[in-house]
């Protein structure tokens, strides 16, 4: 057992790092859920595909490099450490191109992979409907076969979809067999968010911003090209991505070390008599080590041909915690000024909008109900049911 | 780059399981508990011939010549069990202490050693069982003599005050601060492992206890609980191996006081949701999810408190409060 790197991976962290110095906006970018912040998190997006740090992972014909996994944890630390932007592109990069990777023809792979990478296709995902959240399977949004066309009709209504406002493309489940049930008879399917017959409302969010809305399809054709895996497997394909963002991809390591790193940083401005409080800075610091460590442990899994499956559970639940507990810490050393927003020259200003980003952690990617549930029943091997649930 | 245990290290821990379940598993602690401490001592003898005492120490001196690591696996398995006797201070804190003729002693079983750290570890474990007694100041040994025991919370632990007697070896401060380090993390361990069976329990008895027509695992309200535990031992964990390997590096103070503070935080849950699923069976001397139940309270407030960790961290990490 060991946490050494090569030579080659120290080389490789050095050079992002330096990258990185070079090219952060040195001013943070405005939200990315306003139409300025967006087009300034685009044209981002863009500079990363100009040193090629998009998706470090990926083969070079897409716009990567083909780095291992262990550089790519190393580069999530160090574009956290950075203060870089948050990923207008993550629903592409994280949650899709995984899926386009093991499930996507050559010719999917090759419209959309490289326009992921550099900003020009930015993703919204599309999973949720006003009556299937948790308990997704229930999807009632159909899509219907246009033999005609070669292709099929889109209908009904999606919502809480991330970055829709002002993506250019979206992804999501669609029932193409309307007799068969819950997880069965679903397809994914990829679509123009301009497309004729798709209509795109904005949902304000409680900190004012527009980072989800809903989606109203009404006969919306999408080609055969555009299918991802085989109709009526969308439910398999889809929870690949699941996977992928409840574990390793959406939240690396680096995000909370930094944040951790920040804490201490106020409270190093900010102390106070009250050992609780200094105890409650050092148990923020535990849980972001811990959480790297687990990274690691992660990433030797993989390595040797393992896989996360319902760990990805164990360790949604602990972000999604930790980031909470963190902020609310920073917050309560900031006290009175803690709830001023945006005011100039308040740099403290970030804690409250990260915090309210954090207290969406437990709902969404699977709320931390279900995430719980995954736990007890796969992992525990506790009995299934006694709860109200469809069993399927 | 692997954080991942070898597969000798998985053998190791077989290892330690099949000697341990075949003495009695549990038996050993509940006889132990009751004053007979001889299958305790046939277990040690066990363990000893299987290199435990030895197993981090360095093999020009007897030892295994193994890795904090190797320690943190084993130790892991003795909180499993519930295995009663001063494990922590024979195999994890003195063999770097004391000298070379103690040493071969504690290596091969026959010396079985205790030892108080005042201000850290006032009391001794086991005295009564120990053939030596030691007293471990911040820069130096000196052989002691036990005073009465006193119970502990955990039936199996006897409680001794040191009073030192004869000539004080001085001993390098940074050679006892590891040593006490090591200590530490063979006490995060035991806190693991018996975190990991308190969760083993709490499931199985889930699975097999009706209430209103179904098993009680089926509700969610237990079930949560349940994974609420998982999920805390499974972060505890990579912070007791990332520990092992800052053992005595800059970095091995705050690694091993983390390793500690999240190891402890996890068993102490661990132990009220395994009561609570097992609800009052759970709470009799007939069951032995009270062995588990005291030894990881003991083992809280032993090597170090919570408080005294976070300080620790806090020393390290945070400008001092003005």
């Amino acid at each position: 057992m060991n946490l050494e790197l090569s030579d080659e991976q120290q080389a490789f962290a050095a050079e992002a790092r330096a990258w990185l110095a070079a090219n952060v906006p040195s001013a943070p970018l405005p939200s990315m859920d306003t139409e300025a912040g967006f087009a300034a998190h685009r044209e981002w997006e863009a500079k990363l595909a100009e040193g090629r740090w998009s998706a470090v992972a990926w083969p070079e014909e897409f716009g990567g490099r083909s780095a291992g996994l262990v550089e790519w944890v190393l580069f999530e630390e160090e574009y956290y450490r950075s203060g870089a932007p948050t990923r207008v592109a993550q629903n592409g990069i994280s949650l899709l191109a995984p899926i386009l990777f093991e499930h996507g023809t050559d010719d999917q792979r090759n419209r959309y992979l490289s326009a992921m990478t550099d900003g020009s296709l930015i993703w919204a995902q599309a999973w949720s409907e006003p009556g299937a959240g948790s308990d997704l399977a229930s999807i009632r949004s159909t899509a219907r076969r246009d033999d005609e066309r070669g292709g099929w009709l889109l209908s009904g209504q999606k919502t809480w979809s991330s970055r829709a406002v002002w993506a250019d493309r979206g992804f999501g489940l669609f029932r193409s067999d309307p007799a068969a049930q819950r997880h069965r008879g679903l397809t994914y399917f990829l679509f123009p968010m301009d497309a004729p017959g798709l209509t795109v409302r904005p949902i304000a969010q409680l900190d004012g911003s527009t980072g989800f809305a809903e989606l109203f399809f009404e006969d919306v054709f999408v080609p055969d090209s555009d299918v991802l895996g085989a109709p009526g497997d969308g439910w398999r394909v889809a929870m690949s991505t699941a996977g992928n963002e409840r574990g390793l991809s959406l939240r690396a390591p680096g995000r909370f070390c930094a944040a951790a790193d920040r804490l201490i940083d106020l409270w190093n401005t900010h102390q106070q008599e009250d050992p609780f409080a200094q105890d409650a800075v050092v148990d923020a610091w535990i849980k972001a080590e811990a959480y790297r460590l687990y990274t690691w442990g992660t990433v030797s899994t993989l390595q040797d041909g393992g896989d996360i499956g319902a760990e990805g559970s164990v360790n949604k639940v602990f972000w999604s915690e930790l980031d909470i507990a963190l902020h609310e810490t920073a917050l309560d050393l900031l006290g009175p000024a803690a709830e001023l927003r945006g005011t100039p020259g308040m740099a403290d200003g970030r804690w409250m909008d990260d915090y309210l980003f954090s207290i969406s952690g437990p709902i969404y990617a699977g709320t931390n109900e279900i995430q719980r549930n995954i736990i007890a029943e796969r992992l525990l091997g506790l009995p299934r049911g006694g709860d109200g649930r469809r069993v399927s | 780059m692997k954080f991942a245990l070898s597969e000798e290290q998985q053998s190791l821990a077989e290892a330690l399981d099949e000697i341990i379940e075949s003495a009695g598993g549990t038996k050993v602690a509940r006889t132990w508990a009751e004053g007979n401490t001889a299958p305790g001592a046939a277990l040690w003898s066990q363990l000893a011939e299987l290199g435990l005492f030895g197993l981090s120490v360095a093999e020009d001196d007897g030892g295994m010549g193994g890795t904090a690591v190797d320690l943190a696996v084993a130790f892991e398995r003795l909180g499993y069990h519930a295995v009663p006797g001063p494990y922590i201070e024979s195999a994890a804190l003195l063999p770097e202490l004391v000298d070379s003729a103690v040493r071969s002693g504690i290596l091969d079983g026959t010396v079985v050693a205790t030892a108080a750290v005042p201000g850290l570890v006032p009391y001794a474990l086991d005295a009564a069982a120990a053939s030596r007694c030691f007293v471990v100041g911040p820069d130096s040994l000196a052989q002691a003599s036990a005073g009465p025991g006193t119970a502990s919370v955990d039936r199996t632990r006897t409680l001794s005050e040191l009073t030192a007697v004869g000539q004080e070896t001085a001993l390098d401060p940074a050679a006892v601060e590891q040593a006490i380090d090591r200590a530490t993390l063979a006490c995060s361990a035991m806190l693991l492992g018996a975190g990991e069976r308190l969760l083993e329990e709490a499931v199985s008895y889930a699975k097999i206890r009706e209430q209103f027509g179904r098993a009680i695992g089926e509700y969610q309200a237990l079930k949560h609980q349940l994974a609420d535990v998982r999920i805390a031992l499974t972060f505890a964990r990579p912070l007791i191996y990332g520990a092992a390997l800052d053992l005595g590096s800059p970095d091995g103070a705050r690694s091993i006081s983390a390793a500690k503070v999240a190891s402890g935080d996890a068993a102490a849950l661990a132990a009220r949701v395994a009561l609570q699923v097992h609800g009052a069976i759970g709470y009799t001397e007939e069951h032995d999810l009270g062995l588990w139940i005291t030894r990881v309270r003991a083992l809280l407030g032993a090597w170090g408190t919570p408080r005294h960790h976070r300080s620790r961290i806090a020393a390290v990490l945070l400008t001092p409060a003005r």
